[in-house]
């Protein structure tokens, strides 16, 4: 094995291999043996919380199997940034095939280790929200109610990012992206649309549903233990902040997932066959302006006249979500 | 042995004995017999070893196949007409990856108007997708094809499509000799991959290549469909050799030696044409017929050898290019260019209408005495277009 130094961050929060931990319980990203799954060089965007999750994710994934991984990835950012031929940033056994059919792909990758004798070999599948809510949602679907063995990670950045920020099913409301424009009496994206994937997912009535954010990465290492130790459709949605879509600082990616969860805009729990079964509490609830006001895709919320009718519509939803996930039930 | 039994089923039996690992399927009319059958022989035990995933679209269906492909599982999969519309843009997907996935089209017309019945129009519409394409004239030569199509895709790594006429042969019972699981053993070995999806030895497939390679890997299938040409006549006699029938792969030249004029199509029309062709050669009509097997890749030489001493061919095609007129004629008259020779091409059977003896007498016999329109359409209603046209030809 080679050696190589690793970093140690103390910050008591959330943060990498927090080295008060028994060893153990760290970070799989403090471990000299971690994979590696997706390595330097890539070109992803400076603060990209897609790349930071995909990372941990797959190494966090890595070590639950022992190695055995496969990786089906759909068309996107995550995919043309690993793999600008004859570069590829991938140390897992890596598929791309199509942007609409990555669960579909990764259902055919698992049959075929089940045929082959080599289900100890575990199958990952990845994309974007616009390659998993959208285009590849009746695929996404097919692979939940066949309840195949994959465990799908959705890397939800709330919009077409690779093609240049536009609205996907996943975009929230009011947010500014290239075919919602901040324009008119009801600027950016309309109320009352987009989807729940999360939610969807749990109606399916499959083994495992969690949610998580780049803020919360031992979380989300977490969660892919968990998902890792079950067989059947998984499906783990992990918010990721965009610097250039969200028009927010290139430090501000884990803050801005930190603030979408303690805002109550982007709940963070664990479901299994379709009942949630753990919620991560919010610790010191904050108003969604905080979330907001530091994100361009808002920035008509606030300038030139603060729409605190828009602003209270997505602080409704907001409460509405910390009731309907009891999300200051417990501490 | 021959088996009276319908060719939907042989054709799943055949490909049962191809030792399929991973089938993925999506219901439609004319398939839906084949997958229903190759469902039973997984079902009962009868087909081990194989994972059958029914999947919620045509497009998933191709999906599966590419990740079960990539995942170093021999894959089959079985569509027609809308569905295999519906998966087109996987359909080019595998064929750029090289996966060697083995496909049943039955081949049926495309809506809309919706028709559910036999023409060419889907798998024609698929000609430059990158799959190989294999027509069968009957029941026998699809079964046989198929085994023939593993071993091909396999050994170049590129996609195998089997076309069948839909109902014409998915739904006839006719005498079928199956070849026995030890010919197709002898036949087609273990699939051995190209490259696999595997911890022991990542690879990445399906990276993003730009301009300063991309033609180069379209140029790579080419050579791959060009060396395709070499390798089916081979292959064929060597299926041959083993199951002791069986044509030569790229094109079936029926009583074409002396024929002044020679009629080349595809599928199962071939058998009235050379019923048709019989007896006006028994009237001392010179007329051949010439079956093309393989269409993609375009067996452009053979073609040239088989047709170069007529004076005149009629292309019976069975499907339409709109606003343009025939599809393999194109192919054909590109082969033949700089050559005497008089072209037809004659759109016939779309959306199931049969293609009758009397109808191919009558169009021979037109073409004979070159009094056939280049573009003819055979048993035209000029009274229902006449309708729709108000007066109008």
């Amino acid at each position: 094995m080679t050696v190589q130094r690793v970093k140690f961050y103390q910050t008591g929060s959330f943060a990498v291999g927090n080295r008060l931990l028994d060893p153990a319980q760290r970070s799989t990203q403090a471990r000299m043996d971690r994979a590696n799954s997706i390595t330097s060089g890539h070109r992803a965007c400076q603060g990209c919380g897609e790349a930071l999750a995909a990372r941990y994710v797959l190494d966090a994934a890595s070590r639950a199997t022992d190695g055995q991984l496969v990786v089906v990835n759909a068309t996107g950012c995550l995919e043309v940034f690993s793999t600008p031929y004859p570069e590829s940033a991938w140390r897992v056994p890596w598929l791309h095939s199509l942007f609409g059919n990555a669960p579909a792909v990764a259902s055919g990758v698992a049959a075929a280790l089940r045929a082959r004798g080599r289900t100890e070999i575990r199958v990952i599948g990845q994309g974007g929200d616009g390659g998993t809510v959208d285009i590849g949602f009746g695929a996404l679907s097919g692979m939940f109610e066949r309840n195949d063995d994959v465990l799908y990670v959705c890397y939800d950045n709330q919009a077409y990012m690779n093609t240049g920020v536009q609205r996907s099913g996943a975009t929230p409301p009011a947010a500014r992206t290239a075919t919602t424009p901040a324009v008119g009496p009801q600027p950016g994206n309309t109320f009352g649309q987009g989807k729940s994937a999360p939610l969807v997912a749990m109606a399916h009535e499959i083994p495992y549903v969690a949610t998580a954010t780049v803020a919360g990465l031992r979380d989300l290492e977490a969660k892919v233990f968990r998902a890792m130790q079950l067989r059947g459709a998984r499906y783990l949605h992990v918010l990721v902040p965009c610097p250039l879509g969200w028009g927010s600082g290139t430090g501000e990616t884990i803050r801005l997932g930190r603030l979408a969860v303690e805002t109550g805009l982007f709940p963070v729990f664990e479901a299994e066959r379709g009942e949630v079964v753990a919620v991560t509490p919010i610790r010191r609830r904050l108003p969604v302006e905080e979330y907001l006001r530091p994100q361009r895709r808002y920035a008509h919320l606030f300038d030139p006249a603060v729409r605190s009718d828009v602003i209270e519509r997505l602080q409704a939803m907001a409460d509405r979500n910390v009731r309907r996930f009891h999300l200051e039930g417990k501490r | 042995m021959l088996s009276q039994i319908e060719g939907s089923r042989a054709v799943a039996e055949a490909v049962a004995r191809c030792r399929p690992q991973v089938i993925c399927a999506y219901p439609i009319s004319p398939q839906t017999h084949i997958v229903e059958a190759l469902s039973a022989l997984v079902k009962s035990g009868r087909l081990t070893g194989c994972e059958y995933v029914n999947v919620e679209s045509e497009f998933a269906a191709m999906s599966v196949a590419i990740g079960a492909s990539a995942a170093g599982a021999r894959a089959y999969t079985a569509t027609a007409s809308q569905g295999l519309l519906y998966m087109v843009e996987a359909l080019y997907n595998a064929a750029g990856l090289g996966l060697p996935i083995v496909m049943t089209v039955a081949n049926r017309a495309i809506g809309a108007p919706i028709n559910i019945w036999n023409d060419h129009s889907d798998t024609m519409s698929q000609r430059d997708s990158g799959w190989i394409q294999l027509y069968a004239e009957s029941n026998q030569d699809a079964v046989d094809l198929h085994v023939l199509a593993f071993r091909l895709a396999e050994e170049l790594s590129t996609p195998v499509m089997v076309c069948m006429d839909g109902f014409v042969l998915t739904h006839a019972v006719e005498p079928v000799d199956l070849p026995d699981p030890s010919q197709v053993d002898a036949f087609l070995p273990a699939l051995r991959p190209r490259q696999v999806l595997d911890p022991a030895e990542p690879v990445s497939i399906g990276a993003m290549v730009g301009p300063e390679a991309f033609t180069e890997v379209r140029y790579l299938a080419h050579l791959t469909q060009l060396r395709a040409l070499d390798r089916i006549p081979v292959l064929a006699r060597e299926l041959r050799d083993v199951l002791g029938r069986g044509g030569t792969g790229l094109v079936d030249p029926y009583r074409c030696e002396d024929a002044e004029t020679v009629v080349v199509a595809l599928g199962s029309v071939l058998g009235t044409l050379k019923d048709t062709v019989d007896e006006l050669r028994a009237e001392g009509v010179a007329v051949g017929v010439l079956g093309v097997t393989t269409f993609r890749p375009f067996p452009a030489d053979a073609l040239r050898e088989a047709l170069r001493r007529a004076r005149r061919v009629v292309v019976l095609e069975r499907a339409f290019a709109v606003g343009v007129g025939g599809v393999v004629s194109a192919d054909i008259a590109a082969a033949m260019a700089g050559t005497p020779q008089r072209h037809y091409t004659v759109v016939a059977g779309l959306g199931g209408r049969p293609v009758t003896r009397d109808s191919l007498r009558s169009m021979i016999a037109d073409a004979a005495a070159d009094q056939l329109a280049p573009l003819t359409f055979l048993d035209l209603d000029h009274d229902l277009v006449r309708q729709a046209t108000g007066g109008q030809p």
